[in-house]
């Protein structure tokens, strides 16, 4: 059964999304979808200063056997990309919900969370695909 | 084996499992408006005893001229042994064949033809070869507006002196997809890049710039100058070359501080016989920092669980197999038996047999330039050196002059009245190792009696 934390909203495409302090948010992919990928070969992140739309391919992520969109769960600008996953992008396997968060965004005005998947019904929707 | 293994039953029992009714249900997402029903413009097909009998009446109207045309495809001498071993089973498949790795001694050729590639072009990576030329450039604009994450405008720079078919072929494969290819005009003293009009493009958003070295003139550009000045603007720089050439000349990757970014040319010269135009096929080498935006396919050389070193398919999640819709490109290895006979071409001659013919063909068109200027109402287009192909001016219509040639059984030359009118009645001209210097006699003396016959214009 994959890890599901409780302190972050989740969407049904395995993104995760965690409010940081200030308003900021970190998204990265949920420990489900590093196990369903394999070993990450390559990470690609999204530049600083790009505007997203809710649901938007963001990064891209590929392991020896394939290679998929990451979407992001929330419109806003891109505030940094994380820049260890360019020479490690095994962070993802080893520390999903962690070292492995792929980006930081600030998200636009009306951004509302509680659209997202609380996580028992991320859990729910794990249990329903069969994890 | 055959091509399609699979008999009608193993066809049924696959269409059931899945639930579906035939195999065109499997295409039901294409529009219907977009399906052709029928190819009515397609004649009857014709068998093996036909068609050779069609092709040696047609290939007896062409006869077997003294050509003198480059225009980007050269008639260069192909050693029996290429396409001899070439047409072995073991390699007679225009494809990687499926489980490619159950084919090492495939997939090490293809191995060693991008070894042999990069080196030539002083890159780092290759991929597995592409269609032509023409594709090729429209290939390297995509991946080019892929790789650079800074440029977002799409816009291509193509200077006039690159290759028109080049271009055109670019427009129309990668014009529909949004690349925008803009021209930069050339100095009509040395048929080369006009730098203060390139210039002028400074400090726009523009993805990439194409040089092609030595130009469709058969000039030579300041490429340092030039790869230089589009690094500094933020551009990429996708260099279009002739292999032949790179055994002589400075490799793209040397181009000024950093090198080209891309690079790509139509491999043709290197062991393809010209037949009437096709198939040829294109190759591409780029830095290890943009692999990932490459397209077609790559091999690479890993170790079996054993140690014993073996040949893969690497980095297969860019293709469409996997990737899809978002794969970089829809190339395979469509023209891996062009790339076979190429990398049989090149281990024969080496890099001091390819380094002898480019010189030779050098040579042999320089000789040819310094007679034909010597007849009445011919001179050179451009000032400067260049590599085995060059432009002359006649002061009589091109079309006429060659249509004399033509009777004697020499083909005289590319007419640039398509494509350059601006330079009056011109003709591109290219002698390789395989014109002797009596061929080139001959053709001058042709060249002087069409001219006296052809009216001045």
């Amino acid at each position: 059964m994959s890890q599901v934390q409780d302190d972050r909203r989740y969407t049904r495409t395995h993104e995760w999304v965690k409010p940081l302090a200030d308003g900021r948010l970190e998204i990265g992919i949920t420990d489900h979808a590093q196990h369903a990928l394999g070993d990450l070969v390559f990470v690609e992140v999204p530049e600083a200063g790009r505007t997203l739309a809710a649901g938007e391919a963001c990064a891209v992520v590929e392991s020896v056997k394939a290679a998929s969109d990451v979407y992001s769960p929330i419109g806003g600008n891109v505030l940094e990309g994380n820049p260890l996953l360019a020479a490690t992008p095994e962070l993802i396997n080893q520390d999903c919900y962690g070292g492995g968060w792929i980006l930081r965004l600030q998200p636009t005005a009306s951004t509302d969370l509680g659209t997202l998947l609380d996580p028992a019904a991320y859990t729910a929707l794990l249990a329903a695909e069969g994890d | 084996m055959p091509f399609v293994p699979h008999t009608p039953e193993d066809v049924e029992a696959m269409l059931a499992t899945i639930g579906a009714a035939s195999i065109d249900e499997l295409f039901d997402e294409i529009p219907p408006e977009l399906m052709i029903s029928a190819l009515e413009r397609v004649p009857v097909a014709l068998n093996e005893m036909e068609i050779g009998r069609l092709m040696s009446e047609r290939a007896k109207i062409d006869g077997l001229p003294l050509s003198f045309l480059g225009a980007g495809a050269y008639e260069h001498h192909i050693p029996a042994a290429v396409w001899a071993l070439t047409t072995r089973g073991e390699f007679y498949s225009a494809y990687t064949p499926y489980q490619a790795e159950a084919s090492q001694g495939t997939l090490q050729l293809i191995y060693e033809f991008q070894t042999m590639i990069a080196s030539l072009t002083g890159m780092e990576v290759s991929n597995a070869s592409l269609y032509e030329g023409g594709s090729a450039v429209a290939e390297a604009a995509l991946m080019a507006a892929r790789a650079h994450r800074r440029s977002k405008s799409m816009r291509v720079l193509v200077p006039t002196t690159v290759h028109p078919h080049y271009l055109k072929v670019a427009v129309a494969t990668a014009g529909n997809q949004g690349m925008r290819f803009e021209t930069v005009p050339y100095l009509r003293a040395s048929g080369t890049i006009d730098h203060d009009a390139l210039r002028g493009r400074g400090g726009e958003d523009i993805t990439a710039l194409v040089i092609q070295q030595p130009n469709f003139f058969g000039a030579f550009e300041d490429v340092d100058a030039l790869t230089d000045w589009a690094h500094a603007q933020g551009m990429f720089v996708i260099a279009v070359v002739n292999p032949t050439s790179l055994a002589i000349i400075k490799p793209p990757g040397e181009w000024g501080a950093r090198g080209a970014d891309i690079v790509v040319g139509d491999g043709q010269p290197l062991g393809v016989p010209l037949s009437s135009g096709g198939p040829y096929f294109g190759f591409m080498t780029t830095r290890s920092e943009y692999v990932r935006s490459m397209p077609g396919r790559i091999v690479g050389r890993t170790v079996d669980l054993d140690g014993r070193p073996g040949f893969t398919l690497t980095l297969q999640a860019r293709e469409q197999h996997i990737r899809r819709g978002k794969a970089t490109s829809n190339i395979c290895t469509n023209q891996g038996l062009l790339m076979t006979a190429a990398t049989i071409y090149m281990s024969l001659l080496g890099p001091v047999g390819l380094a002898k013919v480019a010189e030779v063909s050098r040579q042999r068109t320089a000789e040819l330039v310094a007679a034909a200027t010597r007849i009445k109402g011919v001179r050179r287009a451009f000032n400067g050196l260049h590599f085995h192909e060059d432009v002359l001016l006649l002061d009589r219509p091109a079309g006429a002059v060659l249509a004399r040639l033509a009777e004697q059984g020499i083909h005289g030359g590319f007419d640039l009245a398509e494509h350059h009118p601006e330079l009056g009645p011109a003709i591109l001209v290219c002698a390789t190792e395989t014109k002797t210097r009596a061929d080139v006699a001959r053709y001058v003396q042709s060249l002087g009696e069409a001219m006296r016959a052809a009216r001045a214009a």
